[in-house]
């Protein structure tokens, strides 16, 4: 058959049910093959929004999210969602099409070096070189990109060699001698840690993104409250325990509540499952959790120890690694009593500095009631993505996620733009469940052209823009830390965000009385197909709290 | 202090507080002998990790080995500048690094191989032919006005040379950079 064909064998043994991608010269051959290939595909309006579908949908289901793009500017709008899928670990192969092989190296119409650009962000890459490397090459990159700690994979296939007739068998036998995840964790260590939690009096469990990839969000809330573990998730691990919940702090770092920063600064031992102490969590570093020692449990080696030093490492998943915790823990008979302290210093946060904002006197619409509004109008049950910037830090504030993959954010590149495509993405994946996106009136402009492929394809995402006509993050920035001077901040009033869906082909809706919020959420909710809604909230307000950057998590302010 | 690069902090930054960074900082050269499977690209990824993390490679081989799958790099990292353990950790996570092996100075040969192209005119040559015996360097080039020697050793032998070469006046140099292979009987 044609390498293509094959292309489209080797997804559909990898159980692939839809890819997201735009056709051009260089993938044309890739692109007949679709035509009876039996893989549903979902025509973009822009790569980078199919890349970032390909992630939504991942990080919805768990499974590997497919991109395609052609050569030169299609493969180069894919460099912001395969950078943010390294950065959030996210499992996506990306397949691009590259010109013909005798014209590689000679500037040949739409060529780039997709494969040198994005060596940096990919967790692995193949350049195709003999087109009987494709199927093994596909079976490879599913492997690579699913297991271990996920992440982005890239083929790159020349267009003459896509057009190659080869044989094709599914790979079974992937053969990768330079990559062997550990998974498993050590059993001694795990005893240790075992022995340093149960000796511990102030002890936190601090969780992030690596739960949820893991699916290990069970066996977390079993270890939790196998004893009274206080647990703080970061962005990206929020859901993976259920909140609200006695033993949830709520998120810690930058942004997070007193309660999850002040109990890590005293901390005596802190737990890491699948986290990373990224800046935004750690402030200044030297000044973080100072009185505590250090499990960290991570499936990639090279996150242990590189910010803060462990006292005890392990290396394994968080799924294996916390059932097997538990046994150690459960044997060692630990009075939860012990506890009571600690507890009684976390209850007192709590009840000091609960989060919260001044409400309006009159109808304007804060932001933070905004998510309490679509809190109360989903149940809490929605898939919610976001993009970057104050909505998504009140987003991760106030909507009390109760399980995981249901909060689908850019964490580590922090990339505007991707909420709306990621939204898409999550809804194709599950098709059964509500999927809402909060987005920030700068950000969703960066891909609101998906809004075409969303009506086009009766994808129903809830779009609710939290429209306060600033780029709001860095105006935040700009009054606190730069005497007030707002530089280029100002967005004003366009577009209509009305008029600019109802162009798409969805409907438009506009929300200014904080009265009939709930009520205009859930008639927003209930219309059919796609929705957005612009909703005015006080166009200055301010995320709070928060530890300004570069300090202590006792200097958090507001 | 504030941290480096914080959109947040308006104060300009000292060098000093440029150049300090966090990691275990072991003060020693390193060698690091890496097993690599024999595919394009295999290169860049590793030189492009090295910039990418900020750290210098001081020098870098490449060579077949005994099976034509697998190369060897060799390369040398300062580790008063570099956390050792964040290079390898790294490079561990390259799908086609097979295997690495941070060589312990006291148990490893190293070699490296120079070529001096020097001035040498007349009674001067003479001087430097000694030299370069006292150094078991071999003379593989004459003419009129220039020799030039080759010499094999570690890299202190062959910096002890050029500092020796250099007053009559030193043309160009060659250096390959190290290779290195453990003692004893087990493979590197």
């Amino acid at each position: 058959m044609r390498a293509v064909d094959a292309v489209m064998e080797g997804l559909k043994a990898e159980g692939v049910d839809v890819v997201f991608g735009l056709p051009g010269g260089a993938n044309l051959p890739t692109y007949d093959a679709f035509v009876n290939g039996g893989v549903r595909h979902i025509l973009v309006r822009h790569e980078a929004g199919g890349g970032h579908a390909a992630q939504g949908y991942a990080k919805a289901t768990g499974k590997v999210g497919v991109a395609f793009a052609t050569s030169g500017p299609g493969a180069t709008n894919l460099i912001t969602p395969i950078c943010d899928a390294m950065m959030d670990s996210v499992p996506v192969v990306f397949i691009t099409g590259q010109v013909r092989t005798e014209l590689l190296g000679t500037d040949g119409f739409q060529e780039a070096d997709t494969l040198g650009i994005t060596i940096p962000i990919v967790k692995h890459s193949f350049m195709i070189q003999d087109p009987r490397e494709i199927p093994r090459a596909i079976h490879e990159a599913f492997y690579i990109a699913r297991s271990g700690r996920p992440g982005p994979v890239l083929i790159d296939i020349p267009q003459d060699l896509s057009r190659g007739e080869i044989e094709y068998e599914p790979v079974t036998d992937v053969r990768l001698p330079g990559y062997q995840p550990t998974t498993e964790g050590n059993q001694k260590q795990i005893r240790q840690a075992a022995k340093a939690l149960a000796a511990a009096q102030r002890p936190v469990i601090y969780a992030g993104g690596g739960v949820v990839n893991a699916n290990a969000s069970e066996e977390l809330v079993e270890f939790a409250t196998c004893d009274r573990f206080p647990v703080t998730c970061t962005l990206m691990g929020l859901g993976a325990f259920p909140a609200p919940h006695p033993q949830w702090l709520g998120m810690l770092g930058m942004h997070g509540t007193r309660a999850a920063n002040y109990a890590m600064d005293e901390a005596d031992l802190i737990c890491a499952v699948g986290a990373r102490f990224d800046d935004r969590v750690t402030g200044k570093l030297s000044e973080f959790a100072p009185h505590a020692k250090f499990i960290h449990i991570d499936v990639d080696p090279a996150e242990i120890s590189k910010n803060i030093p462990a006292h005890i490492p392990i290396v394994g998943d968080a799924k294996h690694v916390l059932a097997k915790l538990l046994v150690e823990y459960r044997a060692l008979g630990v009075d939860p009593a012990r506890l009571g302290a600690w507890w009684e210093r976390i209850e007192g946060w709590r009840e000091k500095y609960p989060l919260g904002f001044e409400d309006s006197a009159d109808s304007e619409i804060k932001p933070q009631y905004m998510i309490q509004a679509l809190y109360e109008a989903t149940k809490g049950e929605a898939i919610v993505t976001s993009d970057v910037g104050q909505h998504q830090m009140w987003t991760a504030q106030y909507y009390d996620f109760p399980a995981p993959r249901r909060w689908i954010n850019s964490g580590g590149l922090g990339t505007m733009g991707f909420g709306l495509p990621a939204a898409m993405g999550a809804a194709v994946g599950c098709p059964d469940r509500l999927v809402c996106c909060v987005a920030g009136d700068g950000s969703v402009q960066m891909n609101a052209q998906e809004l075409a492929t969303c009506a086009q394809n009766d994808i129903p995402i809830k779009v609710f823009i939290m429209n306060n006509g600033y780029l709001g993050m860095v105006r935040q920035w700009q009054e606190l830390f730069w005497d007030g001077k707002y530089s280029h901040v100002d967005t004003g009033e366009f577009p209509d965000f009305v008029k600019l869906a109802e162009a798409y082909g969805a409907t438009g809706m506009r929300f200014t009385d904080k009265a009939t919020l709930v009520a205009d959420c859930k008639r927003a909710i209930a219309t059919d197909g796609p929705v957005v809604v612009d909703v005015r909230v006080t166009r200055e307000e301010n995320t709070y709290p928060m530890i300004p950057a570069g300090q202590a998590a006792r200097e958090m302010v507001g | 202090m504030s941290v480096m690069g914080e959109p947040g902090t308006k104060e300009p930054l000292s060098l000093e507080e440029l150049q300090a960074s966090t990691g275990l900082r072991t003060g020693r050269k390193h060698v690091l002998s890496i097993l690599v499977e024999n595919k394009s690209g295999v290169l860049t990824r590793i030189a492009g990790l090295f910039a990418r993390r900020g750290f210098n490679i001081d020098t870098l081989t490449v060579g077949p080995t005994d099976d034509e799958q697998i190369s060897r790099v060799t390369l040398t990292v300062d580790g008063a500048l570099h956390p050792i353990d964040q290079v390898t950790k790294q490079l561990h996570k390259l799908i086609n690094v097979l295997k690495i092996r941070d060589l312990e100075p006291s148990d490893t040969v190293t070699r490296e191989l120079a070529l001096f192209k020097v001035s040498a005119e007349g009674a001067q040559r003479g001087e430097l032919m000694q030299i370069a015996e006292i150094f078991r360097g071999k003379v593989v080039d004459v003419t009129k006005r220039s020799v030039i020697v080759e010499v094999t050793g570690t890299t202190e032998k062959i910096e002890a040379f050029e500092g020796m070469v250099r007053p009559f006046g030193l043309i160009e140099m060659m250096r390959t950079g190290e290779i290195a292979i453990s003692r004893g009987r087990s493979e590197t």
